[in-house]
């Protein structure tokens, strides 16, 4: 399976970060990260919740030709999404057009809030996710203009400023970065971005030459794993037949 | 029966500047653009929006309309970044008051239930508490070590949505997938005008759907027939989204002559003459 592409590592990453949640919403943003979320419904986490992208909880599965096959299973308009949200059985992974140390993101603006030198989308839903439910994220380009010593300005809240709430921030649990080099977690003493598992063919100097803070690095440092033979036959005949992901990687 | 029926010249003479007005749908779908269209080609100014915002708020932003817009997020869903607000935002042209999208859902629904506030964790620890400062925290008076945002009420002046059927009296049918939030724009405001694909018998209206009948006549001073009256922005099952439209809307933010043509075009002339623009393009 020397043909793996990098792509095909990326949806397996995002993937596992959904490994354990059980009957929970899984509201995957961005393509790979919703491939990955759609791989592990199929496979070892087929109690996931997922919506179409629209109003529709949709059942995921596969024909017998391999063709994904959608079955509504619920109707989550927007109301009940936030509803959802703030219940807690939810488990996002949002995308980031900066990230610093501690897991704050940042998805408003870069510049000064007054006249920003580039207005982006806006807070959307990142404060109130972030507070309420486990939280992931999926960037496509590791690069140090998306890892940044200081965010422009704080949507998504990270492991320091949840900790300074305190008690209200008790549901705050920021998951796992995935990037297009590496998986990341925040399991350090202070909560602070650790690298957890590399992508095949990166080395751990190209990461920290790609991130414009200091990282920690697990003891137990892993290569991210490969898709198995059943999850490559999914994402290639089922879920990515016409290679999208690579092009969100910019490849 | 009251008999609501107006043109959109009609609901604009109705508004005045200075005013807050919420506009109901999400993105760039189910959006009032009619009415939106009526307000950027007519003398108000100073406004406040309230918004999930799409085309909408760039539209009037682009026609220098807009003094604040509150808001979770701008973006036109398959262009994700809106391109006349941020053309707005980064001269420094409007007051932004930026919060989470489910704070803007509170804030509405303790407007429609005249509450002071409703309590959520939506915000806290996040830069929308530092850039907003006319929003506050709370202790819970059950757990004083609780401390929770206060989301203040945003009462509406006036709120504009758009449906799929009403009748003359208000009663209206969403026949898409979402309802958003619009019976929410409409309880938070003053003057309620509605905006719909086809003005339809009270005897039709009944076979909708029944959980369809979101917006009803009690919510509603004003309904205006307008066809294609979310155009560009989706209006299901009636119409999706057009998407060439969109990137010629996005296209003429690029310079101030190609403005000035599409103005001219699409936005100048009233929705009838709107309509006839869109015949001859296709």
């Amino acid at each position: 399976m020397s043909d793996i592409t990098r792509a095909e590592v990326c949806i397996v990453a995002c993937a596992e970060a959904f490994r354990g949640d059980g009957e929970i919403l899984a509201s995957p943003m961005g393509y790979i990260s919703m491939m990955g979320a759609r791989l592990a419904r199929l496979t070892f986490e087929p109690l996931l919740a997922m919506s179409d992208g629209v109003a529709t909880l949709t059942g995921f599965g596969r024909s017998e030709e391999g063709r994904l096959t959608q079955t509504a299973e619920g109707w989550i308009p927007y109301r009940t999404i936030f509803d959802m949200v703030w219940h807690g059985r939810r488990h996002v992974m949002m995308g980031a057009s900066q990230i610093d140390r501690f897991g704050n993101q940042n998805i408003s603006m870069v510049g000064d809030f007054a006249q920003p030198k580039a207005q982006l989308i806006g807070a959307r839903g990142a404060p109130g996710n972030t507070i309420n439910h486990r939280t992931s994220y999926w960037v496509p380009t590791h690069n140090p203009q998306v890892f940044v010593p200081a965010v422009d300005f704080v949507c998504g809240i990270g492991n320091d400023r949840a900790r300074a709430l305190g008690k209200a921030a008790r549901f705050h649990h920021l998951h796992r970065v995935v990037t297009s080099l590496c998986v990341l977690d925040f399991e350090t003493p202070e909560g602070s971005m650790r690298v957890r598992s590399l992508h095949p063919g990166v080395t751990l100097e190209e990461v920290k030459a790609a991130t414009g803070f200091e990282l920690a690095v697990a003891p137990d440092l892993a290569e991210s794993r490969l898709p198995n033979e059943a999850e490559l036959a999914i994402i290639r005949t089922t879920l990515d037949p016409k290679g999208f992901a690579a092009k969100e990687l910019g490849a | 029966m009251a008999d609501k029926r107006m043109t959109e010249e009609e609901v604009v003479a109705q508004l005045e500047s200075g005013m807050t007005i919420g506009i109901g749908g999400w993105g760039s779908r189910r959006k009032p653009m009619s009415l939106v269209a009526a307000i950027a080609r007519s003398g108000l100014r100073d406004l406040t929006i309230v918004s999930y915002g799409g085309p909408d708020l760039g539209l009037l932003c682009a026609t220098g309309k807009v003094k604040r817009a509150i808001y979770g997020f701008v973006s036109l869903d398959t262009i994700p970044l809106e391109p006349h607000f941020r053309a707005a935002r980064q001269k420094g042209a409007i007051e932004a008051s930026e919060i989470d999208e489910g704070m803007l859902q509170w804030g509405l629904y303790a407007a429609a239930l005249r509450l002071p506030f409703l309590p959520t964790r939506a915000g806290l620890g996040s830069d929308v508490m530092k850039v907003n400062p006319w929003l506050k925290t709370i202790a819970s008076p059950y757990d004083a070590d609780e401390t929770l945002v206060a989301m203040p009420a945003l009462h509406l002046d006036a709120a504009l949505v758009h449906m799929n059927l009403a009748d003359a009296q208000g009663n209206s049918a969403f026949l898409g997938p979402d309802p958003y939030f619009d019976d929410l724009f409409c309880m938070a405001a003053e003057r309620r005008f509605v905006s719909c694909e086809r003005i339809v018998s009270a005897a039709e209206l009944a076979t909708s759907p029944l959980q369809s009948l979101r917006v009803q006549r009690w919510m509603v001073d004003g309904v205006v027939e307008a066809p294609r009256g979310a155009h560009f922005t989706e209006c299901l099952p009636d119409y999706g989204r057009d998407e060439a439209f969109m990137k010629e809307y996005a296209a003429s933010a690029k310079s101030p002559e190609a403005w000035t043509a599409f103005y001219d075009r699409y936005i100048a002339v009233d929705h009838k003459g709107f309509l006839a623009a869109m015949e001859q393009r296709s």
